[in-house]
């Protein structure tokens, strides 16, 4: 870790000011993520500005019956919210299935969203990698891409987002508020992770002077069927090779409407409107899930290690499109696959 | 993007130490410390309580784990200025009055570590799961305890030792 200067933020529009005036500081809040990288080089840093003071750790009601979550809430206090329970527990259950609790007690919203990958190049400073070293290479693309991505890679990199919570977020229509120099603004939890294409170094939206404040969740949270399962090499503690949420609206065994994201498989969340649109309007079973899934992964592509994939992700959308409909989500704690 | 050596950093002044109060096991404690001491380290090489275990020092093994404010975090991945203010147990602080906890007594009674390096984070993860009061099963033990590696693989004792202190707290 090379050394570096700490300040702390004593409101957003400081913590703004703070980071548009040093382009080399990062904020910390969690700091789960950024210390790892920092202790491997990976990220470097030279000031430290400490935002986990500020007051961005409630969660609140919006007026069209939502919520809003501050970008300081920690991973274990939303996932354990009475009312994230109740009313959002695919997001509950997500965030449940990542990290274990040491972590998610310190890992915040915001921090979350702002994982970087865990692809072993981007971690190997020995190897080349796009992402932490523009214009040298993908040594995924030929390496060991087990873990790797399956939809929307680049020529130039082939990374996954490891987030199990996005993936919750994004198929619950989430969406982020930011601050910047310029004031406020929101986007789609769907536009704020980005795809590799010729820059990889680039996660997500979110301008180099700007912070997450919020997260908000509308009304619906599919709170009557949904699953989040999670496939993974190791039962507890482990990345996803493939995840998938799963929001269902249900009349009897007709779909009203249907919100499907897959993690693992991409640099962000993976949502495809067609594959829900032909689920709307169906009764649930076999075929449109089937029909769903194909369209999904129509353009997923392997890497050598990584191609089963494609076919686990198939199976795991059935897997979990079933789980979802019949209103048996998959637990957390037993590793058996319902 | 050229990767910043330690000659690179030529010209970075060395910031000032920065002085924090940490409440370690009831006692306050004042320290300075350069900005990038875990806290980990400060409770390791500044204050000497040598309990709390090194292991990867990525958050991966949890054998750093200790309690701040009453909840369980990997304090390899905290920096100790962030703290500043906080109350800090470590396994030096478990026991009472002479008195092992409750989670050391069944620790011991059902043998639940071999090397015994990952005791100590085990053991105060488990403080900090008792707290929590999510966990009811085994299942949910072991599902909420998988920051917490052991190489020895103690971990059904290590289960059945949670759950004695469970059905004691």
């Amino acid at each position: 870790m090379i050394n570096f200067q700490y300040t702390r933020a004593s409101d957003v529009a400081d913590a703004v000011r703070q980071i548009a005036a040093d382009p080399t500081s990062k904020f910390i809040a969690g700091g789960t993520n950024l210390l790892d990288l920092m202790k491997d080089d990976i990220e470097q840093p030279s000031r430290l500005i400490d935002i986990s003071q500020l007051p961005l750790k409630s969660i609140d009601g919006t007026d069209d019956g939502g919520l809003r979550i501050g970008a300081l809430v920690p991973n274990a206090d939303l996932a354990w919210h009475p009312l994230i329970e109740q009313r959002y527990p695919l997001l509950s259950r997500a965030i449940l299935a990542g990290a274990s609790q040491q972590l998610r007690n310190m890992a915040s919203t915001g921090g979350n969203l702002l994982q970087r990958t865990r692809c072993f190049y981007f971690y190997d400073t020995a190897t080349p990698c796009n992402k932490r070293e523009p214009g040298t290479a993908c040594s995924a693309m030929k390496g060991l891409n087990r873990g790797n991505a399956i939809l929307g890679t680049s020529d130039a990199c082939i990374a996954t987002h490891p987030s199990d919570m996005c993936v919750a977020l994004a198929a619950l229509d989430a969406k982020v508020h930011i601050a910047g120099p310029a004031g406020e603004r929101s986007m789609a939890l769907t536009d704020f992770h980005r795809l590799p294409g010729d820059m990889p170094q680039r996660d997500t939206n979110l301008a180099p002077n700007e912070i997450v404040i919020a997260v908000e969740l509308p009304a619906q949270g599919f709170a009557n069927n949904y699953t989040y399962l999670k496939i993974r090499d190791r039962h507890s503690y482990a990345f996803a090779l493939v995840s998938v949420a799963v929001g269902l609206e249900l009349d009897g065994n007709g779909i009203r409407r249907a919100r499907l994201a897959l993690g693992g498989v991409a640099h962000k969340p993976w949502r495809d409107k067609s594959a829900e649109a032909v689920l709307e309007g169906q009764a649930a079973g076999p075929a449109v899930f089937a029909r769903a899934a194909d369209l999904l992964l129509r353009d997923a592509k392997g890497f050598g290690h990584n191609t089963f994939k494609i076919d686990l992700a198939r199976r795991a959308i059935m897997r979990a499109l079933t789980q979802a409909a019949r209103g048996t989500p998959q637990s957390i704690s037993s590793k058996k696959i319902a | 993007m050229a990767r910043t050596t330690a000659a690179g950093q030529a010209n970075f002044s060395i910031p000032d130490r920065i002085p924090i109060t940490l409440i370690v096991n009831g006692t306050e404690r004042n320290l300075n410390v350069v900005p990038w001491t875990s806290l980990l380290d400060a409770l390791r090489e500044h204050l000497d309580l040598t309990g709390t275990k090194k292991g990867c020092d990525h958050g991966q093994c949890g054998a750093c784990t200790v309690l701040v404010d009453g909840r369980r975090i990997n304090s390899c991945l905290t920096l100790a200025v962030m703290k500043d203010g906080a109350k800090v147990t470590t396994i030096e602080g478990l026991a009472a009055d002479g008195t092992l906890h409750p989670l050391q007594q069944a620790f011991i009674d059902h043998d639940a570590f071999q090397c015994g390096y990952c005791t100590p984070g085990q053991i105060c993860s488990a403080a900090g799961l008792l707290a929590e009061g999510r966990a009811k099963t085994p299942d949910e033990i072991r599902e909420l305890m998988s920051g917490n590696i052991c190489r020895c693989a103690a971990y059904p004792n290590i289960v059945a030792a949670i759950q004695q202190a469970m059905g004691a707290s």
